[in-house]
């Protein structure tokens, strides 16, 4: 069975900036697929990219982009309208930018559904209800007749949620859905993503820098660094075997309630992202990594310790 | 010795009502008290809008009480002017985009609270900012730099050195390491750990991430709608949390454990609003185990070993 969504060596710049430098990795029906990553590493560019919202000036290639099979990089431009919001539908990280401030939850809940399905306005302002009811929303009816300003962060995260399922989506993209709420609501928001995504069997590609929310609610996860994934496996395995050094120091820096030890220091990575030039060469990591020599200033090979986990080392151990 | 100590704090602000809307009162912060022993670290934890901030604000002297009285190293501080004040309570804020002057040079901006004060000669102000720079790893080199050309965690770092080059003895802290990435947090919050060590500091930490509060803090407090509701030593309060709210916020940390899946915190849909707090227990209306007589009384501090908590059924 071919994977819902299939990104193969994605490379994406912006004039001499490569910000995806040969990304893979693929969303199977039913599956939550977490991307993580710190700013800057690709993760939404990678996101944006399968929608085709990149900035005019970005250069998207791939060896392959698809969507149900179906090839993404030669689709038109009406065709790729045709899938967004549609069958594949996206979320973002703060909610009062992408709701339209003039206009009520319920007018741009409906449109989605008057422009794809050509429903009847009195269809698309049943179903808006139905889905605000469905993600949590007490009283949808009056929610409908009000403004995103009028609205908590929580709800209107809950309004673009329930947006993105107007069309019955297989693929939800969310990216960094919960960063800027409260951690109760957080929570709130987390569970009702994980209840749906089980409920409509949706694959589900979600972005966060978090590794308590990966570790939580992804099935699969792929670590991106600088552009490229250094690490995928399921998301047990990765915790507990984590083999890629970068994620061996990420998961080193979260402090973990229980665990802490006051007065002791964090495990931290030091240093910062490097600039990546063109014609870089070799691991992005290796200014960083306690273990790097002169040969990880040349190719990398991907090691596979087993049939679902890769790593992108020179260090076969 | 107290580094500071608050006594019945109240601030509140008025809102505008709008065109035919009566103006709102927002409580901020509602009859706070506590003390911080020097050396300490008072970790504040809350969703936002519980006043938190107001609370950092009022200690630093960017805001005046309506009543209630705050003191810092034993004396008040409505009664000293703004270069004593800054002498021995200094701010780092969250975002290091929007604390430091774009146009200024990073060794200028270091340079300021000693210039400010008057009476640092050149090249004492020279070598203070030296000093201050390579103690929070920070190279010459970058001193000649603007904000704009730093990383987020290089900018947070020259904040640490604004803040510290008068040699303060408080820092109030407000999600220092929020606008960064978990790399550069761990780096940032072990240079504030070794600083507080090195130098005596006394830290007031404001933060939500509740991991973090745990790993730096010697005692929590943790604040809705401007009240304590409940304060312990920091282990004590992680270990036996005693307030629902408490628990809630304890069990909305998702730690970085595969397959425990999200937690049912419990909380409900109903947010709190400040401006129209409610009556009996102010977090009633939210609370999973409250009772009829949560609505009607307010709850009474009960004393507990290094703190309290606020809560009629515990």
């Amino acid at each position: 069975m071919t994977a819902l969504l299939e990104i193969e060596q994605l490379q994406v710049s912006f004039g001499s900036t490569a910000a995806v430098r040969g990304a893979s990795l693929s969303v199977a029906r039913g599956e939550t697929h977490c991307l993580v990553g710190e700013s800057g590493c690709g993760k939404s560019v990678t996101a944006l990219s399968v929608m085709n919202l990149l900035a005019p000036n970005a250069r998207r290639s791939a060896k392959r982009l698809a969507f149900e099979g179906q090839d993404l990089l030669g689709l038109s431009d009406s065709g790729m309208a045709n899938l967004r919001g549609n069958a594949m539908a996206m979320i973002f990280q703060e909610p009062m930018t992408s709701l339209n401030p003039a206009y009520t939850v319920g007018s741009q809940m409906t449109e989605v559904l008057r422009r794809h399905k050509r429903a009847s306005q009195r269809a698309a302002t049943d179903r808006a209800a139905d889905l605000l009811a469905r993600v949590g929303i007490t009283a949808p009816g009056l929610r409908l007749g009000q403004f995103p300003h009028q609205l908590s962060g929580g709800l209107r995260q809950r309004v673009m949620i329930a947006m993105a399922l107007m069309c019955e989506p297989r693929l939800l993209i969310a990216d960094e859905p919960t960063t800027a709420l409260d951690v109760t609501v957080q929570a709130q928001i987390l569970r009702l993503l994980s209840r749906l995504q089980r409920d409509l069997g949706l694959g589900m590609l979600l972005i966060t820098h978090d590794l308590g929310i990966v570790a939580r609610v992804a099935h699969r996860v792929s670590v991106m660094y600088a552009g490229e994934v250094v690490e995928s496996a399921p998301t047990a395995e990765l915790f507990a075997n984590p083999r890629h050094p970068y994620t061996q120091g990420l998961l080193r820096c979260v402090p973990v309630p229980g665990r802490i030890k006051r007065d002791e220091p964090l495990g931290s990575i030091p240093g910062t992202v490097p600039r990546i030039a063109p014609g870089f060469a070799g691991c992005a990591f290796r200014e960083r990594c306690a273990f790097a020599d002169e040969s990880c200033s040349s190719a990398i090979p991907r090691h596979r310790p087993s049939a679902a986990h890769d790593f992108l080392c020179r260090l076969p151990a | 010795m107290t580094a500071i100590e608050l006594g019945n704090v109240r601030k509140t602000f008025r809102v505008k009502g709008g065109l035919l809307g009566a103006d709102r009162h927002v409580v901020a912060v509602d009859d706070v008290s506590f003390a911080v022993p020097t050396g300490g670290v008072l970790g504040i934890v809350g969703e936002s809008g519980c006043g938190k901030s107001t609370l950092a604000r009022l200690i630093l002297g960017l805001l005046q009480p309506d009543r209630g009285s705050i003191a810092v190293e034993g004396q008040r501080v409505a009664a000293m002017d703004r270069r004593a004040r800054a002498r021995l309570i200094q701010p780092v804020f969250q975002d290091p985009f929007a604390s430091l002057n774009p146009m200024t040079r990073v060794r200028d901006i270091v340079a300021m609270p000693l210039k400010a004060q008057g009476n640092f000669g050149a090249a004492d102000v020279r070598r203070r900012v030296d000093e201050m720079l390579a103690r929070v790893g920070l190279s010459a080199e970058m001193g000649r730099r603007l904000p704009a050309e730093l990383s987020g965690g290089q900018r947070q770092r020259v904040a640490i050195a604004r803040a510290l080059v008068l040699r303060p003895r408080i820092v109030v802290c407000d999600e220092p390491t929020s606008a960064l990435d978990v790399s550069v947090q761990a780096q940032i919050l072990n240079l504030l750990a070794e600083l507080r060590r090195e130098l005596g500091l006394t830290y007031l930490f404001i933060s939500h991430n509740l991991a973090v509060v745990e790993h730096v803090a010697s005692e929590v407090a943790v604040m809705y709608l401007g009240r304590f509701v409940e304060r312990a030593p920091t282990e004590r309060l992680f270990g036996e949390p005693e307030h629902p709210y408490t628990r809630a916020l304890l069990a909305s940390v998702l730690t970085p454990e595969p397959g425990l899946g999200v937690p049912d915190v419990g909380l409900g849909d109903t947010l709190p609003d400040p401006a129209n707090i409610p009556a009996g227990c102010r977090f009633h209306p939210r609370c999973p185990i409250a009772e009829p007589r949560c609505a009607v009384e307010s709850p009474p501090l009960k004393a507990r070993p290094g703190g309290g908590v606020e809560c009629l059924l515990v």
